[in-house]
C-alpha cells in the first residue's frame, strides 16, 4: 500500500511536470528572448532609468545583480529595525541587529533560513513588504543569472550576455506574478488564510482558550514555493495547517516548487537551439530526484532507530494528514530545489533518513535545484563532466560548441570549491573556536551527541546552498550562528554567481565549433550517466567523512 | 576609475528605484489584490476556517488542533484526544513548532515510553495497540488530525465517559474519517475538533 | 607509408627506444628521481608538493614520537609504534615514484639529445667578410675569416666545402651539394641541397659530402634547430599545453577541497567523536588528492612528445600536439600521401589500324633505357602483356628534355621511337613534313581526353621510319595509383569527425577522379599556395581546426595559418619556421600519425585522471571506518573489504596509492591504446576501462595488500 501510494504520488509529479515541460519551458524561453517589451515594462524601464535595448557585458550584468541585491539587504534590514513603527507590527519589537542581518541576507539570497520564529518575531508589514518582495525578486535574479549563462552558450562572438534589468522585470512580471496570483487563489480554496486579523482568541470546546493566528499568508506562501524560497509565514512552515491544510495542497505546493526548475532545462535547450540538450539535463535532475525520494521514503517507512522503533513508526515531527510519503516527497522536493520549506521536521527523521535532505543540498542543489540556480549549478557540473569526457575521447573538450579551456575550467572549479569550503569551514569553526563552541554546545544544539553535530552541519549545508531548511532543533538565533550563517548565505549565493557570469561572458565571446562525429554528443544516455556520476562523486568524496561522523554513525548504531 | 565609480553609482541608483517600484507592486499591490479576492470570494477559508457550535460560537479552527484537557493538563476522557503537541504548552496557535527531537534523543525516548503507557492505560488497551501518531508530536504542533487507528482505541473510553453506546460513537468516528485525498494523497485521518463537536451535538 | 593502425617507428639513430620501460631505464632515471626530491622541484606540481609536505611532516612526527611516548591514539584507536614510520616511508616512496616516472620519460629523450649535442660541438666556420651576392655569388673572390661557429649570428654568410660540418642553420645562396643529415634524421642516405627552390635549407651540424656551397645563416646562436631539438627531446623547454593547464586547475581545486576536508575533520570530530592523529589525517589527504594523475602528468606530456620524436616528427610546442588531436580538417597533398609519387602505366590504347604488339613493342623499347618509375612501369606492363623483352637492345637513347617534352630511342636501323605529351609528339611528326590523317588525330584526341578525364596521364607513342615517315601508334595510359587501404582509412577519419581534403596541382577533372577513388571528402585542384591559404582561412572561419603539410617557401603563409603545420625537413627554412612541426622524414602522410598521437596524449591524461578519482571510493572505504572505529564501532559496517585493523587499513591504502603509480608508468609512457571510432564509442570504452576499472581495482588491491600488511607485528 505504501509502495502504491508512493508510486502514484511520484507519477502525479512526473505527469504534471512532463505536461508542463514543453509549453512552460518554451514560454520562459520566449520571455527572455522576445524583442518586444510590454507597455507596462516600458513604463518601468523609464522610471528606473534603463535602456531595455542595450545588452550588458558580464561585468555590468554582475554589477546589476550585486547592486540590486545589496539594496534588497538594506531595505529588509531597515524594515526590521524599524518594525515597531510599521503598521501591522502586532506589537512586536524590532529584531536584534544580528538577527535582522541574518534574515535580510537570508531572503535576498533566496535561502530563507529563519533563525527566528515568525509568529513571535515579525509583524505583517515586514513579511509582505520585505520578505514577500524578496521572495519574488531573489527568484527572478536566480533565473536571470541562469539565462545569462545559457546566453553564453547560445551567443557567438558576443561581448554581452543580456540585460539584467530586463531579465529581472520580465521574470517577475511575465513568469512569477501571474502564477503567484493563480496559485494563491488555489491555496485559499484549500484553506490557506489571507487576512489582517492578527491573533484572535477563541474559547475552546473544553472552555479553555486558544490563539488562532491570522495574516496575509496565501500571497506569501505561493511565491515562497514557486520561487523556491521556503521562508514560512509561520514557524512550522508548510506543516502549519494554515500554510498547507490538506494533502492535495501539499501536492500543489510540491508542484509549485518543481515547476520552474524542471522546466528551465527546456528553456535552455530551446535557447541553445537543441532541445535534446535540455532533455539530457532534465534527465539527470529527474534520476537523482527519484533516487533520493525512493531512498528517503524507504528509510522513513522502515523507521529505524530507537525512538521510531519504540513509537512504531517515524511519525515524530510528521503531520497525520501527510503521512510518511507526503512528508518525504515534500522533503525531497524542498531540499532538492533549494526551497527549504518543510511539511515535517527533518530533525526528527530517522538518522539515515535525515541524511537524505542533507545529501540533496550537498549535491549542490541540482535535483532539480532552485529557480535558475539549479540550472546554472548543473551546467557547471556539465562543464566538468564534458572536460573529463573530452579528455577521454582525445579532443579539447567542448560543450554545445564552446571550447572548455583553462579559463572555463578555472571558473567551474572555483564554483565547485565555494560550497564545500563554506559548509566544512563553518561547521568546523563552530566547534573549533573557543567561546563559540561552548555557546554552540550549550545554547544552539538541541539534541546532544552525534545528532547535535548533524544539526550544525545541516545548518551550514543549508546556508551555503541557499536552501533554508534546518534541523530545526538548532537554536540559530545567536550572534555566532546568525553572523556565520549569514556570511555563508551571502558567499554561497554571490561568489558562485560571479563565476557563473564570468563563465557566461567567456563563453559568449567564443565562436561555435561545428559538430562532427568526433564531437561528444551531450544528449545521449552515456553523457547523462556520466554527468550523474560526476555530480554524485564530487559530493560523496567531499562529504563522506563528515557524514560518517554524523548521520552514518548515528544510523548504524 | 572615475567612469567606473560613476557606473557603479548609476547602477545603485537604478537598483534603488527598481526595488522601491517592485516593493510597491509585489509587496503592497499584490498582497492587497490577493487579500481582496480572499475576503470577497473565499471569506471562510481566508479567515481561518473557523468552526462554530450550533449556537454560532466560534470554538476554534477546523484546521488547527486544540487540547481537550482540564486545567491541569490531564486529558478529558469524554473527548477524543489529539496527538501530542510541541507548540507552546500544547496546541498553542501562536507558537507552532515540532519537538525537533532526534531519533536517538533520550528525552524523546522517555517521552514516547511515558506516552505509550499513559495512552494504553487511559484507553484501556495494550501498549502494542497504541499507534505511532498517538505517541509522537506532530510537525506543526497544531495537527488537527489523528489516525483512524488512534480514534478506534479511544471509542470505548469516550463512549463510557459519556454514557452512550460505543456503536454510536463508532458511527460518528466513521463519518468523520477522511480517506486520502484523491484516494492516494496523504493518509486517512480523523479531525478531532469536528468529531468532538459532533459528539457534543449528539448529546446536546 | 605510415598507417593509422601500424605506426612506423623509425629508430632515429638512438638505441633502445622501445615503448615499455626497462630496468636499465629505471637505473638511469633513479639519480634524477632523487634529485627531484628537492622542494624547489616539487613546487611546480601542487598535488605532489602536498604529498611532499605530508611526507616531511610525518617524518618529523616519526622522529619526535619516541620522545613523547609513542604515536598518539587516532580516533580512539591505539596505533602501533612503527605506524608513523611506515606511513612516512611510503609517502616518500610516493613522491619518489612520481619523480621516477618523470625521470624515465625524460631519460628516453636524453639519449637522443646526446647524439644531437655531439653535432653541436663548435666547429670553425669560414665567414665571408663582405658578401656580394650580385657580383660574386660564389664568394670566390671575397675574403673569408675563420670564426667559431658559436660566434655566427643571423645574416652571416659562410662557405662550406666537402667534408666540412655546416656551422649553423641557413639557406644555401649559391651552389649545390650532397649533405649527410643522418645526425638529425637518422637516415643514412645523403640528400641533395641546392640554392633557390624548396631544397635550400641546411641544418647546422650536418656534413657536406661533396661540392662547395655558400650559406646564409638564418638562426641566432643558441637558437639553432638542433638546439631546439635538444630542448624538445629533453623536455626542458616543455611548456604546459592549454588542456594540461586546465587539467592542472581541476586537480588543484580537487586537492584544495580535500585539504579543506582534512583540515576541518578534527574540529568536527572533536565534538562527537575523538580527534584523529596527524599521521592518519595526512594519510587521508594523500589518498584523496589525485596523486596518481598528479604524479604521471608531466611524464605523459613528455612521453607524448617523445612518441612524435620516435616517428621523426619534431613538435615545436606541446600546444601543436594537442591541436593535432582536435583537428577537424586535414589538408593532404595528393602526391606522396594519397597516391604513390609516381604514375604507373595501366593500359595501352592503340589507334585504329595499329597492331597491338607494335604499340607495346614501341612503348617498351622507348622505355627500356628510361630509368624513371614511369618508364619502368611501362616495361613491366608490356612484359606482363607480351612476355620478356630483350633488354640489351642497342640504340641511341634520347633523354627527356623540357624543350622536346619527349623521350625515346633511335634504333641502329634509323627508326626513331618517341613517347611524350600528345602535342609534342604530333609536332614531332609534322616536323618531318608529314601531316597525320585528321581522322587519326581526332581518334587520338578522343583517347587523350578520356584518359585525362579519368585522372590519368596520356603518353602518346609514335615512330618514324628511317625515311622519316611518322606514324602514330597509340597512347599509354599512365595512372596515378592510389595507395592501398586509403578509402578505409579516410572513412575511419570521417568517423572520428575529421574531414580530409586533397590538395593537388592537377586539373579539376583529374583531381575529382582521384579524390573519388581515394575517398577523400573534398579536393582543391590546381591549387596555388594562395588557394591553400584561402581554403584554410575559410575552414577556420567555420570553427574548424586545420592541419596541413608543406615544404616550399610559398607554403609558409599557409603553414603558419594552419593550426597544425607540418613542415618537411627537406623544405626551406622559411617553411620550417612557419610550421609548428617538422617531419624529419619529409613524409606528408605522417600527418595522420600526428593526429593520432595528439588524441592519444589527451586520452592518456583523461584516462589516468578518471582512474585516479575513481580510486578514491575504495580508499574512503578503507580509511573512513578505520579513522573512527575506535569511537563508533558500528562504522565497521563500512569496512566492506574486511581490513584487519585501522592501522593496517590506512597503511594498505597508502601503499596502494604509491604502488599504483609504478604500475601505471608504462601506460603513461606508452599512452593508452587508441582505437579510432566515434566519440561515443571511445568514451564508452574508456569509461568502462578506466572509470569502472578505477572503482574496482583498488578494492581488490587494497584487500590484497592488507593481507600482507597485517603480518607486520602490531598492525
Amino acid at each position: 500500500m505504501t509502495l502504491m501510494y508512493a508510486l502514484l504520488a511520484l507519477a502525479t509529479v512526473a505527469i504534471v511536470l512532463a505536461v508542463l515541460y514543453r509549453p512552460f519551458g518554451d514560454y520562459m524561453a520566449w520571455v527572455y528572448t522576445s524583442r518586444k517589451d510590454w507597455k507596462i515594462e516600458r513604463g518601468i524601464y523609464k522610471v528606473i532609468g534603463v535602456d531595455a535595448k542595450a545588452e550588458q557585458t558580464w561585468q555590468a550584468y554582475l554589477r546589476g545583480v550585486l547592486a540590486f541585491s545589496a539594496v534588497g539587504v538594506l531595505i529588509v534590514y531597515t524594515l526590521q529595525r524599524f518594525q515597531q513603527w510599521l503598521p501591522y507590527s502586532l506589537g512586536l519589537p524590532a529584531p536584534s541587529e544580528s538577527l535582522s542581518f541574518n534574515t535580510a541576507v537570508s531572503f535576498v539570497t533566496n535561502t530563507n533560513w529563519q533563525s527566528y520564529s515568525p509568529e513571535l518575531t515579525l509583524g505583517y508589514t515586514v513579511q509582505f513588504a520585505g520578505l514577500a518582495v524578496q521572495n519574488f525578486v531573489s527568484a527572478a535574479v536566480g533565473i536571470a543569472v541562469a539565462i545569462a549563462l545559457v546566453r553564453g552558450f547560445a551567443y557567438r562572438r558576443s561581448g554581452t550576455i543580456g540585460n539584467f534589468w530586463v531579465d529581472l522585470i520580465r521574470g517577475t512580471l511575465r513568469i512569477l506574478l501571474p502564477i503567484a496570483v493563480l496559485g494563491a487563489i488555489v491555496l485559499m480554496i484549500g484553506g490557506v488564510i489571507q487576512n489582517f486579523n492578527g491573533f484572535t482568541t477563541v474559547t475552546t470546546l473544553t472552555g479553555g482558550t486558544q490563539t488562532v493566528p491570522g495574516g496575509p499568508t496565501a500571497s506569501q506562501e505561493v511565491i515562497k514555493l514557486l520561487g523556491t524560497n521556503g521562508g514560512g509565514f509561520f514557524n512550522a512552515n508548510s506543516s502549519h495547517p494554515f500554510e498547507n491544510p490538506t494533502p492535495w495542497t501539499s501536492m500543489f505546493e510540491i508542484l509549485l516548487m518543481l515547476a520552474i526548475p524542471f522546466s528551465l532545462p527546456r528553456t535552455f535547450g530551446r535557447m541553445v537551439g537543441d532541445n535534446r540538450q535540455g532533455v539530457a539535463i532534465v534527465s539527470v535532475m529527474a534520476v537523482l530526484y527519484i533516487a533520493s525520494f525512493s531512498i528517503l521514503t524507504a528509510l522513513e517507512s522502515a523507521g529505524m532507530g530507537t525512538a521510531p522503533g519504540l513509537a512504531g513508526g517515524a511519525m515524530e515531527g510528521k503531520e497525520q494528514r501527510f503521512g510518511i510519503i507526503g512528508s518525504t516527497l515534500f522533503a525531497t522536493t524542498s531540499t532538492g530545489t533549494s526551497t527549504g520549506a518543510v511539511n515535517s521536521m527533518h530533525d526528527s527523521y530517522t538518522a539515515m533518513g535525515g541524511m537524505m535532505p542533507m545529501l540533496n543540498m550537498m549535491l549542490g542543489e541540482v535535483t532539480p535545484g532552485g529557480v535558475g540556480s539549479g540550472l546554472y549549478a548543473i551546467l557547471i557540473l556539465a562543464v566538468i563532466a564534458v572536460f573529463i569526457s573530452g579528455l577521454l575521447i582525445g579532443r579539447t573538450p567542448e560543450y554545445l560548441g564552446k571550447k572548455i579551456g583553462p579559463r572555463e575550467i578555472k571558473l567551474a572549479a572555483l564554483y565547485i570549491l565555494v560550497m564545500p569550503t563554506l559548509v566544512l569551514a563553518g561547521t568546523a569553526l563552530s566547534f573549533a573556536l573557543p567561546g563559540v563552541r561552548e555557546k554552540v554546545e550549550s545554547t544552539s544544539i538541541w539534541n546532544p551527541g552525534i545528532h547535535g553535530m548533524s544539526e550544525v552541519l545541516y545548518a551550514f549545508t543549508s546556508a551555503a546552498n541557499n536552501n533554508g531548511s534546518a534541523f530545526a532543533g538548532l537554536t540559530a538565533n545567536t550572534p555566532w550562528l546568525n553572523t556565520a550563517l549569514g556570511v555563508a548565505m551571502l558567499l554561497g549565493r554571490f561568489v558562485p554567481i560571479v563565476f557563473v557570469l564570468a563563465l557566461a561572458g567567456s563563453l559568449a565571446a567564443q565562436d561555435k565549433v561545428p559538430t562532427t562525429s568526433g564531437t561528444l554528443p551531450t544528449h545521449r544516455p552515456m553523457f547523462i550517466g556520466l554527468l550523474t556520476a560526476v555530480t554524485v562523486l564530487v559530493t560523496a568524496l567531499t562529504f563522506f567523512p563528515v557524514l560518517a561522523l554524523g548521520p552514518l554513525a548515528e544510523g548504524l548504531m | 576609475m572615475n567612469t567606473q565609480a560613476r557606473g557603479v553609482g548609476r547602477t545603485v541608483w537604478v537598483a534603488i528605484r527598481a526595488m522601491v517600484l517592485l516593493t510597491a507592486a509585489l509587496g503592497i499591490g499584490y498582497t492587497l489584490v490577493i487579500t481582496g479576492i480572499g475576503q470577497l470570494v473565499l471569506p471562510a477559508q481566508a479567515n481561518g476556517s473557523i468552526v462554530t457550535t450550533q449556537d454560532g460560537d466560534p470554538v476554534g479552527s477546523a484546521l488547527i488542533g486544540q487540547s481537550f484537557s482540564d486545567e491541569e493538563g490531564n486529558p478529558l476522557p469524554e473527548y477524543f484526544q489529539p496527538r501530542p503537541s510541541a507548540a507552546g504548552d500544547g496546541n498553542d496557535g501562536g507558537a507552532s513548532s515540532g519537538s525537533n527531537y532526534g531519533p536517538e534523543n533520550e528525552d524523546l525516548i522517555a517521552a514516547i515510553t511515558d506516552r505509550k503507557t499513559q495512552v494504553a492505560e487511559f484507553n484501556g488497551v495494550t501498549e502494542s495497540e497504541v499507534p505511532a501518531d498517538a505517541v509522537t508530536a506532530s510537525s506543526s504542533g497544531l495537527d488537527p488530525h489523528i489516525s483512524a487507528a488512534y480514534a478506534a482505541i479511544q471509542i470505548d473510553r469516550v463512549a463510557e465517559a459519556r454514557g452512550i453506546p460505543a456503536a454510536e460513537v463508532r458511527d460518528l468516528v466513521e463519518a468523520h474519517t477522511q480517506g486520502p485525498d484523491l484516494g492516494y494523497l496523504g493518509e486517512s485521518r480523523v479531525n478531532v475538533l469536528e468529531l468532538n463537536i459532533a459528539l457534543n451535538e449528539l448529546e446536546g | 607509408m605510415s598507417t593509422l593502425t601500424e605506426p612506423r617507428t623509425t629508430t632515429a639513430g638512438t638505441p633502445g627506444r622501445k615503448s615499455g620501460f626497462t630496468w636499465e631505464q629505471v637505473r638511469a632515471a633513479l639519480p634524477g628521481a632523487f634529485r627531484k626530491l628537492s622542494p624547489k622541484e616539487q613546487w611546480r606540481n601542487p598535488v605532489m608538493f602536498l604529498v611532499w609536505v605530508g611526507a616531511a611532516l610525518t617524518t618529523m612526527l616519526a622522529v619526535v614520537e619516541p620522545f613523547i611516548g609513542g604515536p598518539a591514539d587516532s580516533g580512539g584507536t591505539v596505533v602501533p609504534w612503527s605506524f608513523t614510520w611506515a606511513i612516512a616511508i611510503w609517502l616518500w616512496l610516493t613522491v619518489l615514484f612520481a619523480n621516477l616516472a618523470e625521470s624515465v620519460a625524460e631519460g628516453r629523450g636524453k639519449a637522443q639529445a646526446e647524439t644531437l649535442r655531439k653535432t653541436r660541438t663548435s666547429t670553425m666556420a669560414n665567414r665571408v667578410t663582405a658578401y656580394e651576392p650580385n657580383t660574386d655569388a660564389a664568394a670566390e673572390q671575397a675574403a673569408t675569416t675563420q670564426v667559431s661557429s658559436s660566434d655566427l649570428t643571423l645574416g652571416d654568410v659562410v662557405v662550406v666545402t666537402a667534408g666540412e660540418l655546416i656551422p649553423g642553420d641557413g639557406d644555401i645562396v649559391w651552389g649545390i651539394a650532397s649533405v649527410d643529415e643522418s645526425a638529425i634524421t637518422g637516415e643514412s642516405a645523403p640528400v641533395v641541397r641546392e640554392s633557390g627552390g624548396d631544397r635550400s635549407a641546411v641544418t647546422g651540424g650536418t656534413r657536406v659530402l661533396s661540392d662547395r656551397i655558400v650559406v646564409r645563416i638564418t638562426s641566432k646562436p643558441g637558437e639553432t634547430f638542433v638546439d631546439r631539438m635538444i630542448s624538445l627531446v629533453e623536455g626542458a623547454a616543455r611548456q604546459k599545453t592549454p588542456n594540461e593547464i586546465a587539467l592542472n586547475i581541476l586537480l588543484a581545486s580537487l586537492s584544495i577541497i580535500f585539504v579543506v576536508v582534512a583540515l576541518t575533520l578534527n574540529p568536527i570530530a572533536s565534538y562527537a567523536a575523538a580527534p584523529v592523529s596527524v599521521t592518519v589525517l595526512v594519510a587521508l589527504l594523500v589518498c584523496l588528492i589525485p596523486t596518481t594523475i598528479g604524479a604521471l602528468l608531466s611524464a605523459i606530456g613528455i612521453a607524448g612528445m617523445d612518441r612524435l620524436v620516435q616517428r621523426n616528427v619534431l613538435a615545436m610546442s606541446g600546444r601543436a600536439v594537442e591541436a593535432a588531436g582536435d583537428v577537424t580538417t586535414l589538408l593532404l597533398d595528393k602526391t606522396g600521401t594519397i597516391t604513390y609519387g609516381n604514375r604507373r602505366a595501366s593500359e595501352f590504347v592503340r589507334l585504329g589500324g595499329v597492331r597491338e604488339q607494335d604499340l607495346i613493342r614501341a612503348a617498351a623499347l622507348s622505355s627500356l633505357a628510361d630509368p624513371t618509375p614511369e618508364g619502368v612501369s611501362i616495361v613491366e606492363l608490356a612484359e606482363a602483356q607480351h612476355g620478356e623483352f630483350d633488354r640489351n637492345t642497342v640504340g641511341e637513347i634520347v633523354p627527356f628534355t623540357a624543350q622536346t617534352r619527349m623521350s625515346g630511342l633511335d634504333l641502329p636501323d634509323g627508326t626513331q621511337i618517341r613517347k611524350g605529351a600528345g602535342s609534342a609528339v604530333l609536332a614531332w611528326i609534322e616536323d618531318g613534313g608529314e601531316r597525320s590523317a585528321s581522322t587519326l588525330v581526332a581518334e587520338l584526341d578522343e583517347y587523350v581526353e578520356r584518359i585525362s578525364q579519368s585522372g590519368g596521364t596520356p603518353l602518346v607513342v609514335a615512330t618514324k621510319d628511317p625515311a622519316g615517315a611518322g606514324r602514330l601508334l597509340g597512347v599509354v595510359h599512365l595512372k596515378d595509383v592510389v595507395k592501398d587501404g586509403l578509402p578505409a582509412k579516410f572513412a575511419e577519419m570521417r568517423a572520428m569527425g575529421i574531414r580530409t581534403v586533397m590538395i593537388t596541382g592537377d586539373n579539376p577533372l583529374t583531381a575529382a577522379a582521384i579524390a573519388k577513388e581515394a575517398g577523400v571528402d573534398d579536393f582543391l585542384a590546381e591549387a596555388t599556395p594562395e588557394d591553400k591559404l584561402a581554403y584554410i582561412r575559410k575552414e577556420q572561419e567555420g570553427g574548424n581546426l586545420v592541419a596541413m603539410t608543406g615544404d616550399g617557401t610559398n607554403d609558409a603563409p599557409a603553414l603558419a595559418q594552419a593550426d597544425v603545420g607540418v613542415a618537411m625537413n627537406s623544405g626551406t627554412s622559411a617553411a620550417k619556421e612557419a610550421g609548428n612541426m617538422v617531419d624529419l622524414d619529409s613524409d606528408p602522410s605522417k600527418l595522420i600519425d600526428v593526429v593520432r598521437i595528439g588524441k592519444q596524449l589527451l586520452i592518456t591524461r583523461g584516462a589516468l585522471t578518471t582512474f585516479s578519482i575513481a580510486n578514491d571510493i575504495a580508499k574512503y572505504f578503507a580509511i573512513i571506518p578505520a579513522m573512527f572505529m575506535g569511537v563508533f564501532p558500528q562504522l565497521a559496517a563500512l569496512n566492506i573489504m574486511g581490513l584487519h585493523s585501522p592501522a593496517s587499513a590506512v597503511l594498505s591504502a597508502i601503499i596502494f596509492n604509491a604502488i599504483v603509480i609504478v604500475f601505471l608508468i608504462p601506460l603513461a609512457l606508452r599512452g593508452v591504446k587508441y582505437r579510432p571510432g566515434n566519440a561515443s564509442s571511445i568514451l564508452g570504452r574508456n569509461l568502462a576501462v578506466y572509470g569502472l576499472g578505477g572503482v574496482i581495482t583498488p578494492f581488490i588491491a587494497i584487500w590484497l595488500i592488507d593481507l600482507i600488511v597485517r603480518l607486520i607485528p602490531g598492525f
